[in-house]
């Protein structure tokens, strides 16, 4: 297995796994207080939805040149990437707070205590529609990322398989605990695939645009390290100019 | 027309996301490789330089923002 390969699944078990923690807190919050049959209904039908994708499109981008899929994965894969990138540092830095699952369960379970009782082709609309749309929100970027990252190297199912991996593996955390996984840090694995995300379209973009990485391959960990490398330096210098803004605005 | 445009304002936030500079520095980047190559210079250096400055660029104006 080519270490493209490696970081690919693991790329990918990251993203959902980090995804799905947030999907959980939604799905435990709605279910507790309102029961599981239309929740876990709500729940199959997106991942339903989500798999649909993965099959469509998965094969479909096959048709594709190589190098017009990479250009484009490659730049899609920045833009998506340096999001997550630039928020971890933001967090990492202090400037943005970290996302408290346990804060975020507890305000699902309070609106969905209050919300109203409405019965549609049988089922409990509010517990079908929440569970529904935050595990199809939370899933599509996980989507995405499997897309993107499979179809670069024409890996789609084992990149896939390592979402779903995720998902086995964040499922049976919450079983066990019986309550949102808050001890999960999130914000690290954010980081990670942030890092991983716009490492890959680096690569992919550039090699789409026709460039020949010196030592192939190898090149990927050559971008790794440099970006890793730049993003901690930029978390320092955040946490330093935070620590002298209050002097600074004293002064 | 209100369904097409927060469709739309979905995959805007979905790939651009808050900052529209990085996304468009991006592309610039991108399309400079691209120039760059079929010239005949193998700029593999350009991008990973492109996105440290865009990163510490779309930071620098969001923590001015917070201070």
């Amino acid at each position: 297995m080519s270490t493209s390969t490696v970081l690919l699944v693991l790329g990918a078990f990251l993203a959902s796994a980090v995804e799905m923690v947030e999907a959980l807190t939604i799905v435990l919050g709605v279910g507790i207080v309102r029961g599981w049959r239309s929740t876990l209904i709500g729940v199959g039908a997106a991942t339903i939805v989500l798999a649909a994708l993965v099959a469509a499109l998965g094969p479909a981008l096959r048709v594709v040149p190589i190098g017009t899929l990479r250009l484009v994965v490659g730049a899609l894969l920045l833009a998506f990437g340096l999001q997550w990138l630039r928020k971890a540092i933001l967090r990492s830095s202090g400037y943005m707070p970290h996302r408290d699952e346990d804060a975020a369960f507890r305000r699902q379970r309070e609106q969905a205590a209050l919300a109203g009782h409405e019965e549609r082709a049988g089922l409990d609309w509010y517990s079908f529609t929440v569970a529904f749309k935050g595990v199809l929100l939370e899933g599509l970027e996980v989507v995405f990322i499997v897309i993107s990252f499979g179809s670069a190297q024409h890996r789609v199912s084992l990149a896939a398989a390592g979402a779903a991996a995720a998902v086995v593996v964040v499922v049976g955390a919450g079983v066990l605990a019986r309550g949102p996984l808050e001890r999960v840090p999130e914000n690290t694995i954010k980081y990670v695939v942030g890092l991983l995300l716009t490492s890959f379209g680096c690569f992919w973009g550039a090699e789409g645009a026709g460039v020949t990485w010196p030592g192939d391959e190898l090149s990927l960990l050559g971008v790794i390290a440099f970006l890793g490398a730049f993003s901690f330096l930029l978390v320092r210098a955040l946490r330093r100019r935070l620590a002298l803004a209050p002097v600074e605005a004293a002064a | 027309m209100k369904y097409v445009r927060s469709f739309a304002l979905f995959w805007w936030n979905f790939v651009v996301g808050d900052d529209w500079r990085v996304a468009a520095g991006l592309a610039v980047a991108l399309g400079l490789t691209s120039l760059l190559t079929h010239e005949g210079v193998n700029a593999w250096w350009l991008l990973p330089v492109a996105i440290a400055l865009l990163l510490a660029g779309s930071l620098w104006r969001e923590t001015r923002r917070a201070s």
